[in-house]
C-alpha cells in the first residue's frame, strides 16, 4: 500500500485549510516523502505540536501505509 | 495504566537520554534510527538504545506513549525531544547541543 503525494496534501488541507504544502517524493515508492508545511495554526505551537497537528491530519495513515513523511513545519504569518 | 506503559515510563525516566528505535546503535535498521545515532554520537552525548523491532509491544507502546506515530524517538530527562526530523532540524540550528548542555547530559 502506498499514498500518493495529492492524497498526502487532501488530508492535510482538511484539517488545516489555509496550509500551505510542498511535497517531494523521496523514493518514488509512495512510501517515502519530504514536505514543508505552513499553517497559522501552528501559531504558538512547539515543534512536535506542529509535527502531532500534521500527523493528526493523516488519520493513523503515518507510521502506517505511509512509512516515512520527512516534515518541516513553519506558521505562516497572516 | 498498562504493563508496557509503565516498562517505557520506567525506561525513559530513569536514563538521561533514550532513543528508541529501529535496531541498535551497532546496527541501526532504518536509516532514519542510523541517522538519530549519528547525531547523538557526533555530540558525545551518551545514551540508551531501545530496539523496538525487538519487542513489539514497546514498537506500540512507545507510539501511544506520547502520541507520536513513528520511530525513532529521543527522550531527555524524560521529556519527549521528538523524532528523526525535528532532531535534524534542532542538530543543524544548534538547538539540540545547547539542549543537552542545558540538562548537563553532555560537557558544554
Amino acid at each position: 500500500m502506498a499514498m500518493t503525494a495529492p492524497e498526502i496534501e487532501t488530508f492535510i488541507k482538511d484539517a488545516l485549510p489555509d496550509a500551505v504544502i510542498e511535497i517531494k517524493d523521496l523514493a518514488g515508492d509512495g512510501n517515502h516523502y519530504s514536505a514543508t508545511v505552513a499553517s497559522s495554526s501552528f501559531k504558538g505551537k512547539s515543534r512536535v505540536q506542529q509535527h502531532q497537528m500534521v500527523y493528526a491530519a493523516l488519520k493513523g495513515n503515518m507510521g502506517g501505509v505511509l512509512h516515512a513523511l520527512a516534515l518541516t513545519t513553519t506558521v505562516l504569518e497572516n | 495504566m498498562t504493563d508496557i506503559h509503565n516498562q517505557i515510563d520506567t525506561t525513559v525516566k530513569n536514563n538521561d537520554v533514550v532513543l528508541f528505535m529501529k535496531g541498535n546503535t551497532d546496527m541501526p535498521q532504518c536509516g532514519f534510527s542510523g541517522r538519530s545515532v549519528q547525531i547523538l554520537q557526533h555530540l558525545g552525548v551518551p545514551f540508551k538504545d531501545v530496539n523496538v523491532l525487538a519487542n513489539d509491544e514497546i514498537r506500540q507502546g512507545i507510539k501511544d506513549y506520547t502520541n507520536w506515530p513513528t520511530v525513532p524517538q529521543l527522550y531527555v530527562k524524560g521529556e519527549f525531544v521528538g523524532g528523526a526530523d525535528i532532531m535534524m532540524e534542532m542538530y543543524q540550528s544548534g538547538e539540540l547541543k545547547q539542549l543537552m548542555e542545558e540538562k548537563g547530559v553532555v560537557a558544554a
